[in-house]
């Protein structure tokens, strides 16, 4: 199979088009997507390839648009809901906990919200304490949702067209810092499943569990530990709603050990969740305390070095992992 | 109303469906009383008017999203009144099979999309609603009930401001009681004629007199030739009063006995009984001939709700995600 060099916006914006040649009840809207071509330009082209009835731009009205495509997704279209950045999802979250949550459940089935939003996410381009968010834990609570993060090319090529064939909510998270990232895709990439997280790099010494950002800092921490001789599992949870726990377990049983990294504030987040299930499930697996590794609880600053030291970064990825297999 | 003059049987059916929610409402409250029905519930009595006058000027594939006092929205559009009784009940044989209660009423087979609890959050869910009727040219209109505490929230604003830039098919219906709970009117706005913030965002806007049947159809009528004929949203506001407390938790400390009363004078379906009369489309004779009808639907509602079945506990997380792949 023949591969194509492509970077992340690419891939995201081969799967919008994809998408709206495949349907004609899909469309796109959201602040900026189409004059301006989108704030991170991913659908850049769109409006005058497919037109204003299909690339819609809104006006500031997080909730109110967002609420539109809830409507417009229990009548039969199928939206997809692009939200500037997770730091203005807030404004929607009424719609999305309220209502996109809620429908089919309270209604005994009756209504679906087949509904796509996607949005951008991230800490580490120095935009201060308003811009600067992992959040993918506040959708994750929530059941009635699907949340799913893009951390990979693939996943940005293929989580879009698996999460129009849901009858259900999906969040799609993707990454700003990564857009001009590129990576080899096959050629006929195309939808990935929605149901399983995905061993990244196999290893038999220490299980860790990442999403988002976090997938390449941990390859990278990987790449680097193995040439200390330390030979470690990356898992990338793709979906954070409903949780993969027969993956995770599976590996928990083979390396005994787990370190869990993310962005994201580590009071009440996926990694709590995580340790917890793990716990639960494969206590007598683990020759080690579930180790974690998350972002520092704080309004995330705009210097640079006050930037970095709030997230985990790859050295301290590699440090905490030779710590736990006392290589230190 | 001409034609009403010339159609005692439309005329008559009108005020069958203003006294079959009244009397719906005066059952609901019984049967609250008695415990069969429990969490929250709000009474439509005295409101009556607006969902007739509204509802009968809409087709069966328009929508109608509601509020948490959505009794006599559900009945207007067609929702039997056994299923509401056993939605309040907690019974499978409920119109949302038990799960919603009082405040989420939802009919898909007859496009009621409730029962929304969330003051102000199903407004732009109407948008959305008329945004793909429009795109898929299905003709339907999304109607919106929402009371004027709504028109307080940002959510409302978002909505009208969408439906007039999308030139979509929706019709606001802003039931001004006067007070948002307990809170009056002059502390909820900066202004009392309401139906000029959707004239502010360019949509055909009108204030109506709520306790009034027939100047809500002459305004239904209206608002929906509108919108079928430009596709463009429509906004009334329907001056009306709720005769009964917010909920029935409510004590009522917020207003007088006499203001009540003083509205009660304006009781929308006694106004309407005595035109009827003077026009001589019905008769004392037809009336209790109705009375007796309605009070035998109701008798069988509470039975029907009686006899319901509880869902079973091992089908609680049924239907969080939809069963396509089960």
């Amino acid at each position: 199979m023949s591969t194509i060099r492509i970077t992340y916006r690419e891939a995201l914006r081969q799967a919008l088009r994809e998408a709206l040649f495949a349907d004609e009840r899909v469309f796109l809207m959201g602040e900026d997507v189409g004059h301006y071509g989108g704030a991170f330009a991913v659908s850049k082209g769109l409006l005058q390839e497919f037109g204003p009835e299909r690339i819609m731009d809104v006006p500031l009205a997080e909730s109110g648009f967002t609420g539109a495509g809830i409507g417009a997704a229990m009548a039969g279209m199928k939206p997809i809901v692009e939200i500037m950045t997770v730091n203005f999802s807030l404004l929607a979250m009424d719609q999305i906990f309220n209502n996109a949550a809620t429908f089919s459940h309270m209604t005994n089935g009756q209504y679906h919200v087949p509904l796509v939003i996607r949005m951008s996410s991230g800490i580490g381009r120095q935009l201060a304490a308003q811009h600067s968010h992992s959040w993918e834990p506040f959708f994750a609570h929530v059941p009635g949702l699907i949340v799913v993060s893009a951390a990979t090319h693939e996943d940005a090529r293929g989580m879009l067209p698996t999460a129009l064939q849901s009858k259900d909510p999906v969040i799609i998270f993707e990454y700003a810092s990564q857009m001009n990232m590129e990576a080899d895709l096959p050629e006929d990439a195309g939808a990935v499943d929605l149901r399983k997280a995905k061993v990244r790099k196999e290893g038999k010494d220490l299980t860790i569990l990442t999403y988002g950002p976090g997938v390449f800092k941990c390859l990278e921490a990987a790449a680097s530990l193995m040439e200390a001789g330390i030979n470690v599992e990356v898992i990338d949870l793709r979906i954070l709603r409903p949780l993969d726990d027969a993956t995770i377990m599976a590996s928990v049983a083979k390396t005994n050990r787990v370190l869990i990294v993310e962005d994201a504030w580590k009071t009440l987040s996926l990694s709590a969740e995580l340790s917890t299930r793990i716990t639960e499930q494969a206590f007598y697996d683990l020759d080690a305390p579930v180790h974690r590794l998350c972002g520092v609880e704080v309004p995330i600053p705009y210097p640079k070095h006050l930037e970095e030291a709030s997230v985990p970064q790859v050295a301290d990825i590699v440090q905490l992992a030779k710590k736990i297999l006392r290589h230190d | 109303m001409k034609e009403l003059k010339n159609n005692s049987e439309v005329a008559g059916q009108l005020l069958f469906r203003m006294m079959q929610i009244r009397r719906f409402e005066e059952k609901s409250a019984e049967m609250y009383t008695k415990q069969h029905i429990r969490g929250f519930m709000h009474l439509y009595i005295g409101e009556e008017a607006v969902a007739v006058g509204i509802i009968q000027a809409l087709k069966e594939q328009d929508y109608v999203m509601s509020t948490y006092r959505d009794h006599g929205h559900a009945l207007a559009k067609g929702v039997s009144s056994k299923a509401i009784m056993a939605e309040m009940f907690g019974m499978m044989e409920g119109c949302t099979g038990g799960r919603g209660g009082s405040m989420h009423l939802f009919d898909k087979s007859k496009n009621f999309a409730g029962g929304n609890a969330i003051v102000a959050s199903h407004l732009p869910v109407a948008v959305g609603l008329a945004l793909a009727a429009k795109r898929m040219k299905t003709g339907a209109i999304a109607c919106c009930f929402f009371g004027e505490g709504a028109a307080a929230e940002g959510e409302f604003h978002e909505a009208m401001n969408l439906a007039a830039i999308w030139h979509v098919p929706v019709l606001f219906v802003c039931e001004n009681n006067r007070y948002a709970m307990g809170t009056p009117l002059e502390l909820e706005h900066s202004i009392d004629n309401l139906e000029i913030r959707g004239t502010a965002y360019g949509i055909e806007s009108e204030a109506v007199d709520g306790m009034n049947l027939l100047a809500m159809m002459e305004a239904g009528n209206r608002a929906t030739d509108y919108i079928r004929n430009t596709g463009k949203p429509y906004f009334i506001v329907a001056s009306t009063y709720r005769f009964r407390a917010h909920s029935m938790f409510d004590a009522e400390l917020y207003r007088s006995k006499a203001e009540v009363d003083l509205w009660k004078l304006k009781d929308p379906i006694a106004e309407y009984t005595r035109w009827l009369m003077q026009h001589q489309l019905i008769s004392e004779e037809q009336m209790a001939k109705m009375k007796d009808q309605i009070e035998e639907e109701m008798e069988q509602a509470v039975q029907f709700a009686s006899q319901g079945n509880r869902e079973p506990v091992e089908q609680l997380t049924r239907f969080v995600y939809s069963e396509t792949d089960n």
